[in-house]
């Protein structure tokens, strides 16, 4: 009896991955699934930190389809190479600092170097021309399968009637009649597909599985670089831009403040690395500051402080400020008003 | 051989990553422990453990730190 033939299916956690190795598995192929972690990937649990979303589903819906599909999946951490990914991409950005198609041949790339050492035979994506203006078009196809290097041994189950024959379909390791012609935007075929395999639950279409996408994160990342005079980043600080209220009184510091209770327990966890302030008197949010600050800013970043806590109509209110040098000091100030803080220190 | 993975401050899907390292390292029987603080482990380390055929064999769930112990599989 000969070995089944061996897949790797890059798994997002949304339908259009998901679809496509069951696609793939239908026809005999064992299918495991890899996920891509860069940092910048949209987790239920970076949500679920504040508390009033907590109804939401916390699961990792990569991990979610995997068992959907009863596949095993690798996910593997690119923190550090993807670096480059997003500060040189090749193929420029879209509407944000989303590097789409550089992105989508990187993870391809990683995919055709994790078959190579697994021994598996070829590549499953979930791409569908014309469905992601930048990376999934008809032009944008052939790219992504040369410059990663995967060539013929990338399969989209999905669209791969409208593209050329690939290797797994020429050595008949799948049958090119049962794949499959999407084309566009539209998501009917795949909510029928979805339908025929009994999927009655999946994420929401791809686009909003990375922040690079978003536009408020993109303004506080190039904050970020801005201010360090340097486009580069380490894991916290891509972490605390998913974080809290990020607010920059002085071009020479920004505060973090957490907006509830399991983003200051989320804080917390930063107050070795950061000078940071509590409120004592009354109930409040923890308070990074991020930036070297002399006494007047201190004062301000407490009036700030106070102003976001219960205390916010009092007279004064007790801040700790703790630089990590020693003992915490107390200041009693009154709470900044809301006016008087200028809508352009909110990124 | 019993093992323990500090998992604390990081969030979801970094404590799996570590999971997944640390249990690749280990052999079939061995026991790991992780401890960390992401709600969302109670959900995706046992998930990822289903997938890959480990056990979970215990879930503590404290205030602030939650505690898996992992059998690994075979």
């Amino acid at each position: 009896m000969t070995q089944p033939r061996k897949a790797i299916a890059l798994i997002s956690g949304g339908l259009d991955s998901m679809l496509a190795a069951r696609v793939v598995q239908e026809q005999g192929v064992q299918v495991e699934g890899i996920n891509f972690f860069t940092g910048f990937c949209v987790e239920g649990h970076t949500h679920a930190i504040r508390a009033k979303d907590r109804a939401r589903p916390k699961r990792n819906n990569a991990l979610w389809v995997a068992e959907q599909l009863g596949i095993k999946l690798h996910i593997v951490d690119v923190i550090e190479e993807y670096k480059q990914v997003l500060l040189n991409p090749k193929h420029g950005y879209g509407a944000n600092l989303n590097p789409c198609l550089d992105c989508k041949v990187f993870m391809v790339a990683k995919a055709k170097q994790w078959i190579e050492e697994q021994g598996f035979d070829f590549i499953i994506t979930g791409e569908v021309i014309g469905q992601r203006p930048m990376s999934q078009r008809k032009s944008t196809m052939p790219v992504v399968a040369r410059e990663s290097g995967a060539e013929d041994l990338l399969l989209r189950p999905l669209c791969a009637k409208n593209l050329p024959e690939t290797k797994p379909e020429r050595e008949g390791w799948v049958e090119r009649a049962r794949l499959y012609d999407f084309s566009g935007r539209s998501r009917k075929p795949q909510m029928a597909l979805a339908a025929r395999f009994g999927f009655e639950e999946y994420a929401q279409p791809a686009g909003g599985c990375c922040f690079l996408t978003d536009a408020n994160y993109a303004v506080k990342l190039n904050d970020l670089w801005q201010h360090r005079g340097s486009r580069d980043y380490e894991l916290d600080d891509i972490m605390l831009l998913k974080v809290g209220r990020h607010l920059r009184p002085k071009p020479h510091f920004k505060l973090i403040i957490g907006r509830e209770e399991g983003e200051n327990r989320f804080l917390e966890g930063y107050r070795r690395q950061f000078t940071h302030l509590k409120t004592l008197s009354h109930t409040g949010p923890m308070v990074l500051i991020e930036g070297q600050v002399g006494a007047a800013d201190l004062e301000l970043a407490a009036r700030i402080t106070a102003r976001f806590s219960q205390g916010r109509d009092a007279e004064a209110v007790k801040v700790e400020i703790d630089d990590n040098q020693g003992a915490p000091r107390t200041l009693e100030v009154r709470p900044l008003h809301n006016d008087d803080i200028p809508k352009a220190w909110y990124l | 051989m019993e093992q323990e993975l500090d998992a604390r401050r990081i969030l979801c899907p970094l404590p799996v990553i570590r999971t997944q390292d640390a249990v690749a390292r280990l052999s079939p029987g061995d026991v790991l422990r992780v401890i960390a603080t992401d709600p969302g482990v109670v959900y995706d380390i046992p998930a990822w453990c289903k997938v890959h055929g480990h056990k979970v064999l215990a879930i503590e769930e404290g205030r602030e730190e939650i505690c898996l112990t992992i059998e690994v599989g075979g």
